[in-house]
């Protein structure tokens, strides 16, 4: 099992959320983050000055998915969450020791 | 006339002045949003009390000294005749009735308590001004502490120089409703105590470069900016005085229509030279553009027609983009643009007086300017030294960061919202 933790733009959750839904995709835990990459903030023009925002608001996207579904998910999210543009984001896949279902105790890949 | 018709245009010429009073006291409430608006939310709840409090306490200074002093009578037309007391006094009917007989044209056509709300909101709407320029990072209390002096002593006196038949009215210095003894007046104490003040943490880089700090909420701006538009037709057209013939009616009605045009002109002004300065419509440079048109068309809002009026508040909203740009590099540091609204477009007013008006002297404008300018700021200067001396004027450093909402106010405007980086 792996988790697939995506930081993308905030306009395109919607369709990540729905290419996730289409590859049965059971569940997605949503925050909404701010934080900078490469492109290290930008500024902005208030009153005649500049200000800069260092940190740009995102939207980090969780999912926990079962081994053979890793590779269908990660293309659905860049699929949907690309523009081409710098900010589109990341994704990154970690090692899941163990799910637990708290209403019936499922766990492994039962509980994704 | 008739008795009856004299008791009537009695009775409408004091209701209109209570009603445009009514207007200008609503201005508070402009002010008050326009600054909740353009602070950041951590400063919230300090500027609304800061903004209700003065207006209590100047209504409060006003009635114990401040009319005394400003239409209390002045024999050199320096000094007042007395410095304390209630002045409000209503004429009888049969002195009213017994005036109107002998001289059918300059007698009491008003209620004497009328004249001192209509006067009294006027103050607060000054004291208004140097809340926003001082936003946070002053110590509450030393504000309300300045205010006291600001509306009991240091406007009134200016105030009578002018409006209470001193010795400017006497050197021909026109001011309709107060472009000099009401914004630049505000303007000038603003100046003084953002000086002696320093600028918000923060608002300079290191290379001493400007870094803009954006406010927090524009619909309150935006809103405030309207209250104030509202409330400035009681503010220029109660200046008239008088509503109830023909001749005065017609006078109100240009009065309301030169403002708006003045208004008008001023907003598209700004929001123009922004978009081309900055390349952006920044929306409170369209805000203070309105404020600016009104500030410079309210030292004569009746002799020029629509479209001279427009053209004057088009120069001031022209004007005060520029003046910001400039305050903000000579690190005058002025969250609102309060100096720049109210002052520097406050001296175009005035000088523009000589545009329609064939009374009018540029000489004369010109002493009205220096020496309201200069007794205004020299005595808030003293004053805000002494107060920075005393108690201090300016929270702590960790204090300004935190928000003055919680060290001044203990409490937050939006406690249930969880805040990100202050």
């Amino acid at each position: 099992m792996k988790m697939i933790t995506a930081v993308i733009k905030p306009f395109k959750l919607d369709d990540v959320r729905e290419a996730l839904a289409d590859i049965g995709v059971q569940g997605l835990t949503v925050t909404e983050v701010k934080g900078f990459g490469r492109q290290k903030g930008h500024t902005e023009l208030y009153r005649g000055a500049e200000y800069v925002v260092d940190f740009l608001p995102k939207v980090k996207a969780e999912v926990a998915v079962t081994d053979e579904m890793v590779d269908g998910t990660v293309e659905a999210i860049v699929n949907a969450a690309q523009t081409g543009k710098i900010g589109d984001g990341k994704i990154f896949i970690s090692e899941l020791n163990e799910i637990i279902r708290i209403r019936t105790g499922e766990t492994g890949d039962d509980a994704v | 006339m008739e008795t009856d018709v004299i008791e009537i245009k009695y009775a409408l010429d004091t209701f209109y002045f209570l009603v445009c009073g009514a207007l200008v006291m609503w201005m508070a409430a402009g002010f008050t949003m326009l600054e909740s608006g353009l602070v950041r939310a951590k400063n919230t709840t300090e500027i609304l009390t800061k903004n209700v409090a003065l207006y209590a306490v100047s209504c409060v200074m006003y009635l114990l000294m401040g009319y005394t002093i400003m239409y209390g009578g002045s024999d050199g037309g320096i000094l007042p005749d007395s410095w304390f007391g209630n002045s409000i006094a209503n004429a009888t009917a049969e002195e009213v009735l017994a005036g109107a007989a002998a001289d059918a044209g300059d007698y009491t056509y008003y209620s004497g308590a009328s004249d001192f709300f209509f006067q009294v909101v006027f103050v607060a709407t000054a004291m208004s001004i140097v809340s926003g320029a001082v936003a946070e990072r002053m110590k509450l209390w030393s504000f309300l502490a300045f205010a006291v002096v600001m509306t009991g002593v240091i406007y009134p006196l200016q105030g009578m120089w002018k409006w209470g038949g001193g010795f400017l009215d006497a050197a021909g210095f026109l001011d309709f409703a107060g472009s000099g003894v009401v914004h630049m007046t505000g303007a000038a104490a603003a100046l003084a105590a953002v000086i002696l003040l320093g600028a918000r943490k923060g608002k300079y880089r290191a290379d001493g470069s400007v870094n803009a700090i954006p406010g927090a909420n524009m619909p309150m701006a935006a809103l405030g900016m309207f209250i104030l538009w509202v409330g400035w037709f009681g503010f220029n057209g109660g200046s008239e005085l008088k509503v109830s013939d023909i001749g005065e009616a017609n006078a109100v009605a240009d009065i309301f229509v030169n403002t708006n045009a003045a208004a008008c002109g001023g907003l598209i002004a700004a929001l123009i030279t922004a978009r081309f300065m900055f390349g952006k419509a920044d929306l409170t440079m369209a805000i203070n553009g309105a404020l600016a048109g009104l500030v410079a068309i309210t030292a004569e809002p009746l002799t020029p027609g629509p479209m001279l009026s427009t053209l004057i508040g088009i120069i001031g909203g022209t004007l005060v983009v520029f003046s910001v740009v400039t305050f903000d590099k000579l690190k005058i540091d002025d969250p609102v643009g309060a100096i720049s609204v109210h002052g520097v477009v406050g001296i175009w007013g005035l000088l523009a007086v000589c545009l329609s008006n064939p009374d009018a002297s540029l000489s004369a404008q010109l002493m009205g300017i220096g020496v309201i300018f200069a007794w205004v700021f020299v005595a808030s200067l003293v004053v805000w030294f002494i107060l920075k001396a005393v108690v201090g004027i300016r929270v702590s450093e960790e204090e300004e960061y935190e928000g003055v909402d919680i060290s001044e106010c203990g409490m937050e405007a939006y406690p249930e919202f969880v805040s990100g980086t202050k």
